[in-house]
């Protein structure tokens, strides 16, 4: 009796530990949010599982019945769009993170918006205007600072700003308007001193934002995690990793 | 285990794809190598084009297909309540359609090799077809069948187009390999990139070897 009693525990075991969360997160932020998985895990027991890409294909995923119980977007534009088309829960939308643009190069001297005109640089890379917005704040900087037509000729676009970054760091283009938080990464072992962090008033703020997506409304541990990116402490780590 | 899963994943992937394949691959090559029909050219033609196609094309129609609104989406929807669209499921239907030439021609050109004559003297000496299939047809397409099996598995698990497509990178469930890899290399994880990749690497190497070690010991089917 006592065998049976174990055995059925050991198949009733999965389901008590079935609390997961699926947590589509734009590219920016991949790292971060590996980073601070464990401490979530630890402390409500319940699994993360990640998928990251640009915010704009995790949209379309979500919109092509991806199972995700939240997205961490890199922008406001795309929860909004979910709330829409009633892909997303309309009141759970909050900004989880600014985000800021700098201008990245993969040696180590002193960068600044002069290096842009330098003729020495072949290769500008940006991600993709149409599917990440720190594609599209780079496009305004450019366009704001009078560059846009003299550098359209050098650009190099890359998916997602997880490309735009290898396409600088693997040396493929000089310079590379990507994330600060990838600078910051302490994965990245290129530079991780000299950049030029770009001036707040030349792009629209990247207010990135976290949604509740339809799927998951009915799993408690959605919510609870949303809390747990609302905490104090959490909201620290987040500024460390080069948010506002 | 984060670097194992999609490890494990990857060959469950492919082994039930290969499997599948073996299959509908079996009649259908054994179809195209004998018929006289018309339509052998054309059934030919749609069977190379996974070969050719880029799989974002692939892609894109399986995101379609596969849907909650699609041919093949919607009735599944409908009987179990989620779309094939990132689902295990929808990747191995998605797998069979894309590896599908790796298996066929491999089998078909075996089948041509043997010939028809080993089947009518079987069915002459009064074997049932499917007898005549396993003990005669089968043996002496035996290079075809190790050909096709390993073709079609390593390349399900190299697959990346497709899946990032209509797959979602989910892990555990949708997240293979080479998407795995592809995200490593994203948040600038080179270390975790290089061990699958590494891994990947040795293991199709060992694996082609094989086959081609194994192969040699087969009579060719010319005979």
């Amino acid at each position: 009796m006592k065998k049976l009693a174990f055995l059925i525990l050991i198949f009733l075991l999965p389901d008590v530990h079935a609390g997961e969360v699926r947590v589509a997160v734009a590219a920016n932020f991949l790292a971060t949010l590996k980073a601070l998985a464990p401490e979530y895990e630890a402390q409500s027991g319940h699994k993360l599982i990640i998928s990251g890409a640009s915010s704009g294909k995790l949209y379309a995923h979500i919109l092509n019945g991806a199972p995700y119980d939240v997205l961490l977007s890199a922008d406001k534009f795309y929860p909004e769009k979910l709330v829409e088309v009633d892909k997303a829960v309309a009141n759970s939308r909050f900004t989880y993170a600014v985000g800021r643009l700098v201008l990245w190069s993969r040696d180590k001297q002193p960068i600044d918006r002069a290096r842009l005109s330098d003729p020495d640089i072949k290769r500008i890379a940006i991600a993709n205007t149409r599917t990440a917005p720190y594609g599209t704040a780079a496009q305004h900087v450019l366009q704001k600072i009078g560059l846009w037509s003299t550098l359209k000729d050098k650009l190099v676009r890359g998916e997602s700003i997880g490309q735009t970054f290898q396409f600088v760091a693997s040396g493929n283009a000089q310079l590379g308007f990507i994330a600060l938080s990838q600078v910051l990464n302490p994965k990245n072992h290129f530079n991780r001193t000299s950049y030029w962090l770009v001036p707040q008033d030349h792009y629209p703020l990247l207010e990135q934002e976290a949604v509740l997506l339809t799927y998951g409304k009915n799993n408690p541990n959605a919510r609870n995690f949303l809390e747990f990116l609302k905490s104090d402490v959490v909201r620290d780590a987040i500024r460390q990793y080069g948010y506002l | 285990m984060d670097l194992l899963s999609p490890v494990v994943l990857t060959l469950k992937l492919a082994a039930v794809t290969t499997l599948i394949l073996l299959l509908i691959s079996t009649p259908l090559a054994w179809w195209l190598a004998h018929s006289k029909s018309k339509w052998a050219a054309i059934v030919e033609t749609l069977v190379a084009l996974p070969l050719v196609l880029p799989p974002t094309v692939l892609g894109f129609y399986l995101l379609i297909v596969l849907g909650a609104n699609g041919v093949i989406g919607g009735p599944w929807a409908d009987l179990t309540g989620s779309a094939l669209t990132f689902t295990f499921s929808g990747l191995v239907i998605a797998s069979v359609i894309y590896s599908l030439p790796f298996v066929v021609q491999p089998l078909q050109n075996s089948f041509v090799a043997v010939g028809r004559k080993p089947l009518e003297v079987a069915l002459l000496l009064r074997a049932s077809r499917l007898d005549a299939f396993f003990s005669v047809i089968l043996p002496l397409s035996m290079r075809g069948y190790i050909t096709a099996a390993v073709l079609g598995f390593t390349h399900t698990m190299g697959e990346f187009g497709v899946v990032l497509m209509v797959g979602g990178s989910i892990p555990g469930e949708t997240q293979v390999l080479s998407i795995a890899i592809y995200e490593h290399v994203e948040v600038l994880d080179y270390g975790a990139a290089h061990v699958l990749s590494a891994g990947l690497l040795i293991f199709t190497f060992i694996v082609l070897l094989m086959v081609y070690v194994i192969n040699r010991r087969f009579p060719t089917n010319a005979h």
